[in-house]
């Protein structure tokens, strides 16, 4: 069982964002960087898999600049065989379906039986780059599971979709590719002797060349939207501070609910 | 002619989502920005009376795509379908609600015709022919303005909550049309084995009016039936912050945060509940928010139109009472 995990490094949720002076990206300049929290389940998932079965490979690959090495590292750290980090100047500003474009190149001359990525990345809050993988490589998908189960015999996987308000129960043939919700697993840390193996693990880097890219098609000329601007919301202002006894300070929400909020 | 604006409803069990209205108040506006039709297409199973009230929403035509194999989302038939009728019609724009169908879908369109996506608006207009809209990002702290480079297909996800829903015309009533689907069930890599609803009938929180959120402030998992109270006098439903669904108090389905579920209720109030800044990205773009703590210095006053610093055990309960009284006497 081949087991290919995507990932993406992105700012870390708790870093304060700001605007850079372009006023089309935020400010990079100072901040720490992670890998995206729902990618991290799909790592997790990729290991428990693998250990269930008790054979296989977990390839993980990401997409990004000469700091996404770090990201690649903690997933081997994890436990994760193999990584692979696609890195060009001419990928940088893709969009969505460049960066699956490109993931799709990379991906389609490996073996592959279940492709595992967060649902979105917490930074561009996108979701869709994993969807447009399966449609690239022809694969059917499930997106939001928080659980899998793999049929090894049938080639096919069960998994539950959490939606808003059900879960579905799903079966799939393999080779798929899905997309973890939070809830799926508890990601485990790196362990030192994971750290140390970490740096004798496979690690490949591949550049647009090597992939036989169009650069028209990907990166900033191949994007089909453009930003044309960024900025932080304006602040939501505080309110009133309602004093006084418990009995009358609920009688005043209440009556300031209906008459100046008109929400009762 | 402009192409015309295609939106999709969403249907659930025979149900529309509110979402599909105001997906197609939306489009309803667009298209007249574009002076171009309105089209709108809904796919599921024994619809007919769906497809007959959106006939009253404005659109100058509905395409359905009525068979067994639509009745329930099945991310292969919805892709095949709806990629015929984009097909058909040519629209310009193509709207969807950004649920857990349209976000599904959506990007497989995208990618299949080649076009371009932007999830999660909430604020679209036309510059010329082109798409342009604002979405937010990083979990909300930051918004981007985007814009599309060509006019063909350009498909938009829409925030749930924000845009302003069609109404009822029966003056202008809609052609329909049937779409055929000629997909086989054994042709399907994706079969769906099971629906299973939540535990009980919880409103969906990304649909509701009105929250009632509780945090670590409520100590223990029986005190959530207070928050549950107030809630059901409300007709609204039940919110948890993460250290809630992290200690095993209440389930997952309720979680509002950057993890959990993005809602935009016109009333959140946030009980015991201190707003960390992965809280605020589910929430902060409330209409009004009531925040109930005992902590002076909680970062949820900051953003809160109402607070009340206090014991949240004293305070609920006679919020209860009062809302009571109130809402009999109307």
């Amino acid at each position: 069982m081949n087991i290919i995990v995507c990932i993406k490094q992105v700012p870390d949720t708790e870093t304060k964002i700001t605007i850079a002076q372009s006023g089309l990206d935020i400010d990079r300049s100072n901040i720490s960087y992670i890998v995206n929290p729902y990618d991290e389940n799909a790592v997790e998932e990729a290991l428990r898999i693998k250990e269930r079965l008790d054979k296989g490979a977990i390839t993980v690959i990401s997409m990004g600049p000469a700091r996404v090495t770090e990201a690649l590292r903690s997933c081997l750290a994890m436990g994760v065989d193999k990584a692979i980090h696609l890195k060009d100047e001419s990928f940088e500003e893709s969009d969505s379906y460049g960066t699956a474009l490109i993931l799709y190149e990379a991906i389609k001359k490996i073996p592959y039986d279940i492709i595992l990525c967060g649902r979105q990345a917490m930074d561009d809050d996108n979701g869709a780059v994993a969807i447009q993988l399966a449609e690239l490589l022809n694969l059917p998908h499930v997106s939001l599971i928080n659980k899998i189960e793999i049929d090894e015999t049938y080639c096919k996987a069960t998994v539950h979709r959490k939606t808003e308000d059900n879960i579905e129960i799903i079966e799939c043939k393999l080779p798929a590719v899905f997309t973890c919700h939070y809830g799926l697993n508890q990601p485990r840390y790196a362990s030192l002797p994971g750290i140390m193996k970490a740096r004798q693990k496979p690690f490949q880097e591949i550049d647009s060349d090597s992939l036989g890219l169009n650069k028209k098609e990907i990166g900033k000329a191949g994007s089909k939207l453009q930003v044309i601007k960024m900025e932080i919301p304006s602040a939501r202002r505080a309110g009133k501070i309602l004093e006084g006894e418990p009995q009358d300070v609920v009688k005043e929400l209440t009556r300031l609910l209906r008459e100046e909020a008109g929400v009762i | 002619m402009n192409k015309p604006v295609l939106a999709i409803a969403e249907q659930r069990e025979g149900t529309l989502r509110r979402i599909t209205f105001e997906v197609i108040g939306e489009a309803r506006r667009l298209a007249d920005k574009l002076n171009t039709e309105l089209n709108v297409t809904i796919l599921g199973f024994n619809i007919s009376s769906l497809a007959d009230i959106l006939r009253f929403h404005s659109p100058d035509k509905v395409l359905v795509a009525d068979s067994k194999i639509l009745e329930n989302y099945n991310s292969e038939a919805y892709i095949n379908t709806l990629t015929d009728v984009v097909s058909k019609i040519e629209p310009s724009i193509v709207l969807l609600g950004a649920t857990s169908i349209g976000k599904d879908v959506a990007p497989r369109l995208a990618a299949r015709l080649k076009t371009n996506l932007i999830s999660e608006c909430i604020s679209l207009d036309i510059n010329d022919t082109l798409l342009t809209a604002v979405r937010p990002i990083y979990g909300g702290k930051t918004r981007a303005t985007v814009t599309s480079n060509t006019p063909k297909y350009q498909i938009a996800t829409l925030r749930q909550n924000i845009f302003k829903p069609s109404i009822e015309n029966s003056s202008k009533t809609a052609i329909l049309e049937k779409i055929d689907t000629e997909i086989l069930p054994e042709n399907l890599r994706v079969q769906i084995k099971e629906i299973i609803p939540p535990p009980k009938t919880v409103v969906n929180l990304t649909e509701a009016r009105i929250i009632v959120s509780g945090g670590r402030g409520m100590k223990a998992p029986e005190n959530f039936k207070m928050l549950e109270e107030l809630a059901n006098i409300l007709g609204g439903a039940l919110g948890v912050s993460r250290p809630v669904v992290d200690a095993g108090w209440v389930g997952h389905e309720h979680h509002v945060g950057l993890t959990g579920k993005i809602v935009t209720p016109e009333l959140y109030i946030a009980c015991g509940i201190s707003g960390a800044i992965q809280h605020q990205a589910g929430m902060s773009t409330s209409k009004c928010i009531v925040a109930i703590n005992k902590d002076p210095d909680a970062p949820i006053f900051k953003i809160a139109d109402y607070g009340i610093v206090g014991d949240l055990f004293t305070i609920v309960p006679l919020l209860t009472e009062e809302l009571k009284k109130m809402l009999r006497k109307k």
